[in-house]
């Protein structure tokens, strides 16, 4: 309200919607760039320059660091956290919380243990068992999200009580039994079936050309309007950037190895990749996605413009559940069986930790889905690195918790730096 | 203009409790007009405002839209036969951009994907339309624009899906001068696209700025509609605070010892 030149001039007087573009090439990108460094728009660039600087220090002062088995080791351990975390980012774009996903990871972990147990009566196949048990988190998630958006209990409360809950079922459980040894091949597949070197070079072709495809498709949809075209110096840049990235991963991947395991990409990595890009596609591109974001922004707004919001709420929660599923059977694949020590570590507040580092807002709304990984990554890399140099885990958890500070104040900062330049 | 109302209504009466909010009220809207419904507090503006877009459902009366009487039970019966609100607080998403704004529920979508180039150049055309043309881009959000650009969001969006009635409450409430006198210029504008407008303000100067016609609202009744060439704000204030029954047939008595 502080500008008093006309926000709406009169027939005549018009000027073009568009009068403030950037001009295309290489003076485009310049400007762009310019801008939004001034203006705190920075975008997942801090937190790539951490990950960045992260590594060249542990490179240098861990010997154990900078090798291709600790690598393969960093994707499996990173891959559990980031698939907590993507439903994190779901969660948290609506405003909301979910305190109960370290538990029901465990619980999906119970559930494909039970299944594939021989000798049990409802044995069956692993996939199977890996599905109802994802199916059953989900409607764990549901179940929750019913109380939070019907009934209208704080989802902080709510998922509070499931914490208590799946852990004392959990508790209950194994207990009595101990530890639930998983013998079947394809559920321990989800952490470390290895590709071949091939198949992980393919894998890589297909994932990096995704991103130009979806560029090339928003072009083909947009030619014969009058909107802004893509500047293709930019996408040049990033398919390049995400092309270091993946290719880069398989590259080391494929001198690396698990224990007892030929040397290449594990399949963990391959599906916090594949549930980044389909977590991304229905944030982005679909209705449902838009839908999230509308509801975290301004419920009431939402509500009016017809959208559904109650049902919105319960879906999220059901990602949510999902995805802890997911992640808690590549934890358990992990170690191969399920313990009391299940979930491992601070695995909620890990989950929680990395969406909130990789920029998603607390107070709905705001964030993706990379943020996620991201945010996943650094953690992982960090208490690796950490753990690699004997560092003790106090020291790793109070390291942990002032990178999380930090990237959130400079967060707290681009904001307001976004916020006084009216952007 | 036309002379035809789009939208009449006849001896509305709505109670809540024991607390009467319409006590028969008439009201008309012509095609291409902007009627101003003024009142003091508590007179009754909002309820009725509500009947219309259907958050309430008026006790009595007859609401006759386009010469057919409708009842209007819920917002999605008024969104069907063109009646769009545009709230006081706007019910905007900061956090998205215009265009996503302006589809906000009801996204161009090819099942479930959404088609974001035919929403960027439909919201370009309408607001284009509407000679609304500071927005520098509709993708940046609507938290870094203006309240007159936000104001013209809301307008624009409402008017966006072929609607026929439109009703501002309260458009320029929490605006500065100059964004006022914006906003008032694309009300205008609705009009001449002949769209019916109802304006609800508080604000008596943005009334003799904008409107056609101006129905006064005293403790739920119409109490006088006034043509803005033919009267003056003075007359319109007595109407408002005293209520005396003007100008206008079919309203014999001054209200009674109504509380509201």
């Amino acid at each position: 309200m502080t500008t008093a030149d006309a926000d709406v001039v009169g027939p005549g007087g018009a000027r073009p919607v568009e009068d403030e573009e950037f001009p295309g090439g290489l003076a485009g990108l310049w400007q762009r760039a310019w801008l939004n460094l001034r203006t705190g728009n920075l975008g997942p660039f801090p937190i790539i320059v951490g990950q960045v600087l992260v590594v060249i220090i542990f490179g240098l002062t861990a010997t154990n660091f900078f090798t291709a088995v600790n690598f393969v080791n960093l994707i499996t351990e990173t891959a559990g956290t980031a698939m907590l975390a993507y439903g994190v980012v779901y969660v948290l774009l609506l405003g909301e919380i979910d305190l109960s996903i370290g538990y029901v990871a465990g619980i999906g972990a119970l559930i494909v243990a039970e299944l594939q147990l021989p000798g049990s009566a409802w044995q069956m196949n692993g996939i199977l068992a890996m599905l109802v048990a994802v199916a059953a988190c989900a409607v764990i998630g549901g179940v929750q999200g019913s109380i939070v958006a019907f009934v209208g209990v704080p989802s902080f409360v709510v998922t509070l009580g499931g914490f208590l809950i799946w852990q004392g079922v959990i508790l209950n459980k194994l207990e009595q039994r101990g530890t639930i040894i998983i013998q079947d091949r394809w559920i321990n597949y989800t952490d470390a079936y290895i590709f071949s070197h091939l198949g992980g070079w393919i894998a890589a072709v297909i994932v990096t050309a995704l991103y130009p495809l979806s560029i090339l498709y928003k072009t083909m949809v947009a030619r014969g309007t009058k909107i802004a075209q893509q500047n293709w110096i930019v996408v040049a840049l990033k398919t390049v950037g995400i092309a270091i990235a993946v290719f880069g991963t398989v590259a080391i991947a494929n001198h690396g190895k698990i224990i007892s395991s030929p040397e290449g990409l594990p399949l963990a990595g391959l599906i916090i990749v594949v549930f980044l890009i389909l977590l991304t596609f229905l944030a982005k591109w679909t209705t449902f996605g838009r839908h999230v974001y509308a509801v975290g922004g301004n419920a009431e707004a939402a509500r009016r413009a017809g959208i559904n919001v109650p049902r919105i709420r319960v879906l999220v929660f059901m990602i949510s559940g999902a995805t802890a599923g997911i992640g808690g059977i590549i934890f358990a694949a992990q170690v191969n069986s399920v313990a009391l020590t299940f979930p491992p570590g601070n695995l909620l507040l890990n989950a929680i930790a990395s969406a909130v580092i990789g920029g998603v807002s607390l107070f709905g709304g705001r964030g993706e889905v990379r943020g996620a990984l991201l945010g996943a990554v650094l953690i992982g890399t960090l208490q690796n690195g950490l753990n690699t140099l004997n560092v003790s885990n106090g020291w790793i958890y109070i390291i942990t918790g002032l990178v999380l500070l930090g990237a959130v104040t400079l967060d707290t900062f681009a904001r307001r730096l976004q916020a006084r330049s009216g952007r | 203009m036309s002379d035809t109302p789009l939208l009449q209504l006849r001896d509305i009466t709505k109670t809540f409790g024991s607390v009467q909010a319409l006590a028969g009220v008439d009201f008309e809207v012509r095609q291409g007009e902007v009627m101003a419904l003024v009142g003091d507090n508590g007179a009754g503006k909002s309820t009725l405002v509500k009947c219309i877009a259907g958050t309430h459902t008026a006790d009595s009366g007859a609401i006759v839209f386009e010469g057919r009487e409708v009842h209007i039970h819920s917002p999605k019966d008024a969104g069907r036969l063109g009646i769009e609100v545009v709230y006081q607080d706007l019910a905007l998403c900061d956090n998205l951009d215009v265009v996503q704004n302006m589809y906000l529920g009801r996204e161009a979508n090819f099942f479930q994907i959404l088609n974001e180039a035919t929403m960027e150049q439909h919201t370009g055309e309408t607001l284009k339309s509407l000679a609304v043309t500071t927005i520098r881009s509709v993708r940046q959000p609507v938290a870094t624009l203006s309240g007159g650009q936000r104001q013209s969001v809301a307008v624009a969006r409402a008017v966006m899906w072929n609607s026929k009635l439109v009703i501002l409450d309260e458009p320029t409430a929490a605006l500065g001068v100059a964004q006022t006198d914006q906003v008032l210029q694309l009300v205008r504008r609705l009009g001449e696209q002949g769209l019916g407008v109802i304006l609800i303000s508080h604000n008596l100067h943005d009334v003799f700025e904008t409107a056609d016609r101006i129905t006064v609202l005293r403790l739920g009744r119409s109490v006088g509609v006034f043509d803005r060439r033919q009267t003056t704000q003075q007359a319109v204030v007595e109407a408002i605070t005293a209520g005396v029954p003007t100008k206008v047939a079919g309203i014999a008595s001054p209200p009674p010892e109504a509380e509201a």
